[in-house]
């Protein structure tokens, strides 16, 4: 265990890393100069050298990278170039927005997509097996940018059931964790069906069901537990899918989370912001799946002597 | 099994080609603005209405299937390529190069879905050719680790340890003796690509950071539409369906496809 959890940590350093690096490297791939761009044509050589010496524009490009990567390390993600709030604040006050919706979409994701996607494995090539898979494909193949819409429209704007827009009431978080969720669930139900199926074909299945369990045992008590492995490690994976698809939801919501946030910085050029919020984003992903790893490891041995 | 599981997705796949091909000689007018006809729905006149601008949806859809096929055309074939190369000499060559390569490609999937081409494409500004570098840079990968996988297991076959010994240069190797046997998986691969690319593209433009306009896409459409929705939600309601009718198509053509080559599937 303590040789798999070491090599774990040492390939997450690296990552973090490079994804630290890659973050960084964004800003110099704007066309042109990136302090025209921030000021505008109109502002004087002397302002323009004033920014660039904040932002340490006109220090050797290794200079650069590694004193950003000593303030990350600190957690100092600099200030806004517009506004002039310190981002990290700036992040704080999103966060909780965006851990609310991402806990629901998965939580509706669950709530489909496990008893779905047993549904279609007990009952393999079936009327109902046909139809869970159609949902699956379906799910897969709306956009959420379009799924939104359609949920205002039906439930918003014709039934007036729940608010259009906004984080007012837990009301409004019904709307923006069904699009998130349905999209997962698609996916999911799919992943489930193929564990389960794998699972169902096993010895230990038969042998259940020979000493004359009930369907409904078998499946809970002794399909369902085994198949838990790898359902876990897909649902690690899948939060990536669950933190990009909050970007566009919370867009559409106007979701105060942290997707929001960066499509407000890119829309206002402000890219100390739009580094730090795709930095925040892909550095939870990569600390969720590295746990994610680790768990599984933890619970099943036979993935720490492969290493 | 079901024949029209195969034609339906087929023939919608080939309309859209061939609008996509045909658009610039049609005689449309996607951008002709008529304010006396602001948000009029479908009519015998306008089969999809006006937008909220009074300019022909029907129109904009299909201009607007010119830009998502554009767009996916470039990007599986860019990612395609760059992506297979990288995978098949990171397989081959094994060692250091394979260590670094595998790192490099862990790096890039650290950002989850689209987000990277989000960042690349806001920073980069709006405009077609962005989109089709921002969602290349994202999708190479996918190519290069299935490619790099393949490339592992067949780096041991007796046909290619034989053109080894023949002496074989690296170059032949992997087009004459590696690549032919990548081609299916690649091709399933590149099948469920053009499904992502169409719903990215959709994607930024939806966020604004795709085409600009006045040019057509139909992410854009369902932005600019999501506004009208009570009175007209035709315009939302038209791209998205094109949208939905054709990603469903090629998932579909790609599960078919993968059942088809899946050799170990076929014995059971």
């Amino acid at each position: 265990m303590f040789s798999f959890l070491l090599s774990r940590i040492i390939s997450f350093l690296i990552v973090v890393l490079g994804v630290v690096t890659l973050v960084f490297s964004l800003i110099h791939i704007v066309p042109g100069d990136p302090i025209q761009v921030i000021l505008g044509e109109s502002a004087t050589i002397a302002d323009q050298q004033a920014l660039r010496n904040t932002l340490g524009l006109d220090k050797p490009l290794f200079e650069q990278w590694y004193s950003y990567l000593f303030q990350v390390i600190q957690g100092d993600l600099g200030t806004s170039l517009l506004s002039k709030e310190s981002i990290i604040d700036m992040l704080w006050q999103r966060i909780p927005a965006t851990i609310e919706l991402a806990l629901a979409g998965l939580l509706i994701a669950i709530l489909i997509a496990v008893p779905l996607g047993c549904l279609a494995a007990i009952r393999q090539n079936t009327f109902y097996d046909q139809g869970a898979m159609l949902f699956s494909l379906l799910g897969v193949s709306i956009p959420n940018f379009w799924l939104g819409p359609l949920f205002i429209l039906l439930f918003s704007v014709t039934l007036g059931w729940l608010p259009i827009s906004g984080r007012e009431s837990w009301q409004s978080l019904i709307l923006p964790a069904l699009t998130l969720g349905t999209a997962l669930a698609a996916i999911l139900a799919r992943m489930i069906r193929a564990t389960v199926l794998e699972v169902l074909h096993e010895d230990y299945i038969r042998t259940a069901r020979a000493k004359g369990l009930s369907e409904f045992n078998v499946i809970i008590h002794h399909a369902l537990r085994n198949a838990a492995l790898p359902i876990i490690t897909i649902l690690g994976l899948q939060l990536g899918a669950l933190l990009a698809g909050a970007v566009i939801t919370e867009t559409i919501f106007a979701w105060p989370g942290i997707g929001q946030l960066t499509i407000e910085a890119i829309q206002k050029r402000d890219y100390s912001v739009i580094q730090a919020c795709v930095l925040l984003i892909s550095l939870t992903y990569v600390i969720v799946n590295t746990f994610t790893d680790i768990l599984y490891a933890w619970l099943d041995p036979r993935v720490r002597y492969r290493v | 099994m079901f024949k029209w599981q195969i034609i339906i997705p087929s023939s919608l796949l080939l309309i859209w080609l061939l609008i996509a091909v045909t658009a610039p000689w049609l005689p449309l007018q996607p951008d002709k603005i008529t304010l006396s006809h602001i948000l009029q729905t479908p009519s015998s006149i306008s089969w999809l209405g006006y937008d909220d601008l009074g300019r022909h949806v029907a129109d904009r859809l299909i201009m607007g299937a010119r830009t998502s096929f554009f767009v996916a055309f470039w990007v599986v074939l860019v990612s395609l390529t760059i992506g297979t190369l990288i995978g098949m000499i990171s397989g081959f060559l094994g060692g250091y190069v394979d260590l670094i390569i595998m790192k490099i490609i862990d790096i890039f999937l650290a950002f989850p879905g689209i987000l990277l081409a989000i960042a690349l494409s806001g920073l980069l500004g709006p405009g077609i050719e962005n989109v089709v570098f921002a969602l290349s840079i994202v999708g190479w990968v996918g190519f290069a680790r299935l490619a790099r996988a393949q490339t592992l297991s067949l780096r041991q076959r007796e046909h290619v340890l034989a053109a080894l010994s023949l002496g074989a240069t690296l170059p032949r190797l992997l087009r004459y003796h590696i690549l032919p046997l990548l081609i299916a998986p690649l091709i399933i691969e590149a099948t469920f690509g053009i499904a992502g690319v169409v719903i990215a593209e959709a994607g930024l433009s939806f966020l604004g950071l795709g085409v600009q306009p006045p040019a057509a896409s139909w992410g854009s459409m369902i932005r600019d539409g999501s506004n009208y929705m009570l009175v007209a939600p035709h315009i939302v309601l038209a791209p998205g369906i094109a949208l939905l009718l054709i990603v469903l198509s090629v998932n579909m053509l790609g599960d078919r496809l993968r059942d088809q080559l899946d050799v170990k599937k076929q014995k059971d």
